[in-house]
Formats: C-alpha cells, sequence, structure tokens
C-alpha cells in the first residue's frame, strides 16, 4: 500500500481519525508478506515475517490493522497456524532469537473495513456531510477478506452484504452484477508470472461491473486495487481504444468523498484511471 | 485384439509413493478423501480460461506423480482465490494443497523468474514490492513521509528481516541457480 498507492494510504490517514479511530504506525514493518506468493515459494519464511510484523504490534501493545485484503490473509493464517500448532509458534521464536523480537501471539489482526463495520451504520451515517446520491458502485470484496470462511469474523460464509451496507450509508448504490464475487485474478503470484490469465479474470469481472453500469469500482484491497486499475490501462492498449475507464476507489476514497473530504486530498488525483468523470457527478 | 486408441500409461517408475504422504502431513489432511467430483475445477477462475485442472492436479498428486505435478506450470496458474477450498464437499484445504506442492516445487528448482525476481527484492528491501522514485514523489505531494515507515527507513529492522530470512535459508533459496552463475 506504502508503496504503490500512497494516495489510498492519505485517503485512509484522513478519514479513520475522523470515525474516532486513532492510528499508530509499526515502525520497521516489512512486506506482510503475500499469502499466495512468498507462502507458495517458502512456508517458513512466510510464517517468520509475518510473526515479525505481528510481534512489532504486540510488543507496542495494539492489534494490527491493514487496509489490504492479502496482508489480512496472512496475518490471520499466521495467528491461527501459531495458535493450533504451538511447535510452529516455538520455530518462528527460534528465528528471532538475539533479535530482541518477543511474540507470544497474544495480538489480533482486523482489517479496517472490519474496525469501520463495528461502528455501526447509524454512527457512520452522522458523519456523512455530502450524500453521494445517485452514485452506481460495483462493490469488489476480495477473495481474503472472506476465505476462508473458518477464519474470519463475518456473520455469514457467502453472499456478504455488509460492505454492500457500509457502501450504501453514503448514499450511493450499490449495484448488483454478475459473478460479484469472483477473484480479481491477481493473487497467488498469477499476475506476476501468467499476465495474459490474470488480466483475463479481471476483464471478466469489469465486463460484468460495465453490463450494470456502475460508474465506479469500489475495493477494499492494494492487491485487487492495482489489478483493476492497470488491467484496464492494459486491455485499453490491446484494444487500440478507450473502452475501460471505471474509476477504481478504494473505500475510504468514496467514504472520504461522502464525508465532504476534498478528491485532491484523498488521493484521487492520481489514478491510472481518471477519476473526473466520476467526481463531476457527484458534483452536478 | 488390436486397440487403436491410443493410451496414457504410467509407469511405475513414475510414482513415488512418499510424495502423497508429504503433501499430507505438510498440512493438506483430508487430501486422501477426494472423491473426484470436480467441484474445485467448476469454481476454479483459472480454470475458466485455461487449461488448468484443479481436479487432476489432485488426481495426479494422489497418484504420486510427484515430478509431473511438481515441474508444471500449471501449478502456478492458482489466485489462491480460496473459492475450492469453501466448496469442497470433502472440506480438503484445497488451496493448501497447493500451496504445499508449490513449496516443494521450488525447493526441486523449479521456480517461474519473475517470481524469483520478487523473492530477490523482498529479500534487499525487505518488501516484494519496493518504493520507487515516482511513488516517493506521490507521497511528498500527499503530504506523507516520503520513504515509508517501514523497512525502507528503519536500518535495524531492515537487518532483522535480512537475518531472519538467512536463518530461515530463503536467502539461500531464491539465488539463481548455480549452474547459472
Amino acid at each position: 500500500m506504502p508503496n504503490r498507492f500512497p494516495n489510498v494510504e492519505a485517503s485512509i490517514r484522513l478519514v479513520l481519525p475522523k470515525l474516532g479511530i486513532e492510528l499508530e504506525d509499526i515502525d520497521g514493518a516489512s512486506c506482510c508478506p503475500a499469502p499466495g506468493v512468498i507462502r507458495s515459494f517458502d512456508e517458513p519464511t512466510w510464517l517468520a515475517l509475518a510473526s515479525r510484523n505481528l510481534a512489532l504490534a504486540e510488543m507496542a501493545g495494539h492489534d494490527i490493522i491493514t487496509g489490504c485484503n492479502g496482508c489480512y490473509g496472512t496475518f490471520k493464517e499466521t495467528l491461527s497456524e501459531i495458535h493450533e500448532h504451538p511447535e510452529r509458534l516455538k520455530e518462528v521464536q527460534g528465528y528471532f532469537k538475539g533479535l530482541g523480537i518477543k511474540f507470544t501471539g497474544k495480538v489480533d489482526a482486523k482489517h479496517l473495513i472490519e474496525v469501520i463495520n463495528d461502528i455501526g451504520l447509524e454512527d457512520i451515517k452522522k458523519k456523512i456531510t455530502k450524500p453521494l446520491n445517485g452514485i452506481r458502485v460495483g462493490v469488489h470484496y476480495g477473495c481474503h477478506l472472506l476465505k476462508p470462511s473458518k477464519n474470519r469474523p463475518w456473520k455469514q460464509t457467502q453472499r456478504h452484504t455488509f460492505l454492500d451496507d457500509l457502501i450504501e450509508i453514503t448514499g450511493a448504490s450499490s449495484i448488483k452484477y454478475k459473478d460479484k464475487f469472483l477473484c480479481c485474478g491477481a493473487g497467488g503470484g498469477v499476475r506476476g508470472s501468467q499476465i495474459a490469465v490474470s488480466v483475463d479474470i479481471a476483464k471478466e469481472k469489469l465486463d460484468n461491473m460495465m453490463e450494470a453500469g456502475v460508474d465506479c469500482i469500489v475495493d477494499v484491497c492494494s492487491f485487487c486495487h492495482l489489478q483493476f486499475e492497470a488491467s484496464q490501462v492494459q486491455l485499453n492498449k490491446e484494444l487500440g481504444e478507450q473502452k475501460y475507464q471505471i474509476p477504481v476507489l478504494y473505500f475510504t476514497q468514496l467514504l472520504g468523498l461522502a464525508m465532504g473530504f476534498d478528491p485532491t486530498d484523498l488521493g484521487l488525483g492520481v489514478h491510472m484511471i481518471n477519476t473526473q468523470p466520476l467526481l463531476d457527478k457527484i458534483l452536478s | 485384439m488390436t486397440d487403436s486408441i491410443s493410451r496414457e500409461t504410467i509407469e511405475s517408475d513414475d510414482i513415488d509413493p512418499d510424495f502423497l504422504n508429504k503433501v499430507v502431513d505438510a498440512g493438506a489432511d483430508r487430501l486422501r478423501t477426494c472423491i473426484q467430483c470436480g467441484t474445485c475445477s467448476s469454481v476454479c477462475p483459472s480454470g475458466r480460461r485455461t487449461a488448468f485442472r484443479t481436479r487432476e492436479l489432485i488426481r495426479k498428486a494422489l497418484l504420486g506423480l510427484k515430478d509431473e505435478v511438481l515441474s508444471s506450470p500449471d501449478l502456478w496458474l492458482c489466485a489462491t482465490c480460496l473459492t475450492c477450498l469453501e466448496r469442497c464437499p470433502r472440506q480438503i484445504k484445497v488451496t493448501d494443497a497447493i500451496i504445499i506442492m508449490r513449496n516443494m516445487a521450488v525447493e526441486e528448482g523449479f521456480m517461474l523468474p519473475q517470481h524469483r525476481k520478487a523473492s530477490q527484492k523482498l529479500v534487499e528491501t525487505g518488501h516484494a514490492v519496493p518504493i520507487d522514485d515516482a511513488n516517493r514523489a506521490i507521497r511528498k505531494d500527499l503530504g506523507l513521509q516520503e520513504n515509508p515507515p517501514t523497512t525502507h527507513s528503519n536500518e535495524k529492522a531492515l537487518k532483522d528481516v535480512k537475518e531472519i530470512m538467512k536463518r530461515t535459508g530463503f536467502t539461500e533459496l531464491i539465488k539463481e541457480e548455480k549452474e547459472e552463475s
């Protein structure tokens, strides 16, 4: 997130404090590392680096909060692995020897959308000053936010609605579209190594959303965000026409607009897909 | 009787009886209960557009066709969306099984060049996707700290992260193949 989408980071840092959530940076965090990528290469390394990030939060006396589904999946799966298999905790403690990293696993990891959801729709509604009436949103939950459902906090195991509800609180409408819960196609190292397959999966979702007539996509994951932005640029290049022009917003950017923040401050001026048509529609 | 249909024969030499045990022991504990129903393949977003068939991969693992599974590029078509794991009627952790087999593949030297590159960046910077000049400039414009408060701006943290990756063997694991260097 900080290395590819500082604009999304800016929106998170603006919006969350206004909702009463105080953020503290973890000094010296590393890559989470990615649950489908680094974990696929060497699981013990993935577990050790994820544990180190969790340990930094634990030592600071806080739970960890992330705005990315990939990081979220990594932290949730790491915690369940070390809680269910105490020998794995010992294993990572062994890797930390002499480095001054204390890790007991008594720490929790949350996605920021979980924290926002816990505030409750009524209280968030009070913060809305500029309702986004008439805006049609294609919601993308992403995979690791929801699955494996056994290790996730959501009420339902499928056909979730919490993100749709959070979007509708801004005054916008969450639009039904085909295969809403389909993967974005980026994860598991597929985007990194098999770009044609990866972009084709994104295209399927983009086409479905376009057919439903959305004004923008809203996501809660930096990798899905990259996938939808960059895939549209690539598809346009391949087609030789600007067919794919759906602005891609992170949730706190949408919520920030409804809370009256300036679009530039929310980082909406540095997107790969121009957000101006959406902003014009909001202002009209 | 003549038989004009060409049949693929699985040679005994191709079967490694230990392979399945290793995958199961590493965490894919219900793998043997697979009934080859094909639910995994039918929900797979990669399978919709490629010849990748999760069911086939699992069947090959069950048969112990280690080399065929580990050397197959198909192993890397899974986007880890976890849909097959959610839907499997035998509650097999399909995605976990694939990740376990990917770990084995890397250990055997089967690693895609792009994946090696991302891993090398992780080893060098603590990030598989490190900061670049363009994003440093955007950070500055948005009033954020130019280098994020991660291993990018904390030397001790980067040193620790590198040391951990040395200890887990990752630094050695992702080095270019010895023949090439």
